[in-house]
């Protein structure tokens, strides 16, 4: 279980976490919502210690990561995998290469062994035939499933997707949506989803979290944030204009 | 006349210019500290070092013998046009040899490598900031300095002794070929006198210069790339600091150093 606890951080003189808490169950898949530029993706950064808060704590199975030093921070980092908003693929490695790295920085399998591993995880993606390539030479949908293949590759207990659909079409939309699905219930690990596909989203959730002016002002089940009476809840999976949440 | 605000103001600048100025060079030692440790401790597989010093040796090879062919020729023209005002024609090889071992190879060595493959290096790791694949890399629980820093600051240490080494033995053809072949210069004496002033601490305090040029070149531009700004102007900006603190650097680093071994 991830807890963030009183969580606060500035970027100069704007505060983007405010004193943030959230609990993200085990074995779930938490969806975290909320208007554009409200520090969804700093959450997430947060949870895997890539930002550290001004005052507050995160705590992941426990322990507090906080104050952790590079290496117990790596211990705790094992835990994870992370598919990035933009998929953050090595872009001097191929699709193969971007796959296989963390089994050959990480693992002491032979080659044969590798190759068997990131092809049986490209195929889990529904991706073949593009080992060779470049990720300049692949679509925004194919570069965010061999992210996903290179997240689930060494088997976290916790994945976190950075808008795993941001910029695609509605068809790899729901394609990437039925991927983390699937391979959730195969594999069982914990999801922390920022998005801003609504009502979509909701298809694959079993818990949402609001964002909103640095807090979450709502978490529960898909059925209590449709049901919300919080106007900016209301207003942000309505999509209205009118509301508290200013549109520019 | 200035009044007491306007003052107050400047100082007021001034000082967090210089606390600003001295939290950018603790961080950059810390830098240099851990990546040193890296090296130490968990330098990378042997394959991404070589893949460095091919990019930073063997690929900066070229620009180093046409830059020491020229340096090697114009020190020997500039070298008899002095030394024939004292009739010391025959010292034109100690001349050449003894400027480029102990000054110029090392320097125009470090200045031409920056220029190649220092500001490649920063614009690289800049790119993989900005685009997160450093973020990546964490995530993965894997140190990005043992990937990006470690290995290529092992590699320039590596490259550099020998790159120096090639511009010294090229210079110095180039200036046999002027200097002999052009304006007459007995062979003998040209070799002959190298033979009898070169000594072993000369050769060494331009090795020893190699080395240090290349710690510096790799620290500052796998800094400034690791701490680029956002986007591609951050990458500009970081990649042209990375290239004139290098340059700079190395430049003051060798009067003190010259002022240590002399």
């Amino acid at each position: 279980m991830i807890e963030l606890r009183g969580v606060t951080k500035s970027f100069g003189s704007q505060t983007v976490l405010n004193g943030l808490n959230l609990k993200i169950p085990a074995g779930l898949i938490t969806a975290v919502i909320g208007p554009s530029g409200e520090g969804k993706s700093v959450l997430l950064k947060h949870m895997i210690g890539l930002m550290r808060p001004d005052s507050g704590n995160v705590v992941v199975d426990g322990e507090p990561i906080t104050c952790l030093g590079r290496r117990r921070m790596n211990r705790v980092r094992e835990k994870f995998g992370m598919l990035f908003q933009n998929s953050a693929l090595f872009d001097s490695l191929t699709v193969f290469e971007n796959v296989a790295f963390p089994l050959q920085e990480k693992t002491s399998l032979s080659d044969a062994e590798i190759a068997r591993k990131v092809r049986d995880a490209l195929l889990q993606v529904g991706l073949t035939g593009a080992d060779a390539k470049y990720p300049d030479q692949l679509s925004g949908g194919m570069k965010k499933r061999v992210g996903l293949a290179r997240a689930l590759l060494m088997n976290p207990r916790i994945i976190l997707f950075d808008e795993p659909t941001t910029g695609l079409d509605p068809v790899i939309c729901r394609a990437i949506h039925q991927m983390i699905k699937q391979t959730h219930a195969r594999f069982g690990y914990t999801a922390v989803v920022v998005s801003h596909e609504i009502p979509e989203i909701f298809d694959i959730s079993d818990r949402v979290a609001v964002l909103y002016r640095g807090s979450i002002i709502q978490c529960g089940t898909q059925e209590e944030i449709q049901n919300s009476s919080h106007p900016a809840v209301r207003q942000f999976i309505s999509g209205s204009l009118e509301g508290p949440i200013q549109p520019i | 006349m200035l009044t007491g605000g306007y003052m107050t103001y400047l100082l007021a600048r001034l000082g967090a210019w210089t606390i600003a100025c001295l939290a950018e060079t603790g961080k950059m030692f810390n830098f240099l500290l851990y990546a040193v440790y890296t090296c130490a401790s968990s330098p990378g597989h042997p394959r991404h070092i070589l893949k460095q010093i091919s990019f930073i040796g063997a690929r900066s090879s070229l620009v180093i013998v046409l830059t020491a062919g020229f340096t090697g020729m114009v020190l020997a023209l500039q070298g008899y046009y002095t030394l024939t005002k004292f009739g010391s024609e025959g010292m034109l090889g100690v001349a050449v040899s003894l400027s480029l071992i102990r000054e110029l190879g090392p320097v125009l060595t470090a200045l031409m490598v920056t220029g190649r493959a220092g500001s490649a290096i920063a614009a690289e790791i800049g790119i993989m900031r900005i685009t997160e694949q450093i973020d990546a890399l964490e995530t993965m629980a894997l140190d990005p300095f043992k990937y990006l820093v470690a290995p290529k600051l092992i590699a320039s240490v590596l490259a550099l002794p020998l790159l120096c080494g090639i511009f010294d033995v090229v210079g110095i053809w180039g200036g046999y070929l002027v200097g002999v072949k052009l304006l007459g210069v007995n062979p003998g004496a040209y070799f002959g006198e190298m033979e009898n002033s070169v000594q072993w601490k000369d050769l060494y305090s331009g090795m020893v210069k190699s080395v240090c040029f290349g710690v510096i070149i790799a620290w500052v531009c796998c800094y400034k790339g690791y701490y680029a700004g956002h986007g591609a102007e951050g990458v500009s900006r970081g990649t042209t600091t990375a290239v004139v603190m290098s340059s700079v650097l190395v430049l003051i680093w060798d009067y003190f150093i010259t002022s240590v071994l002399l």
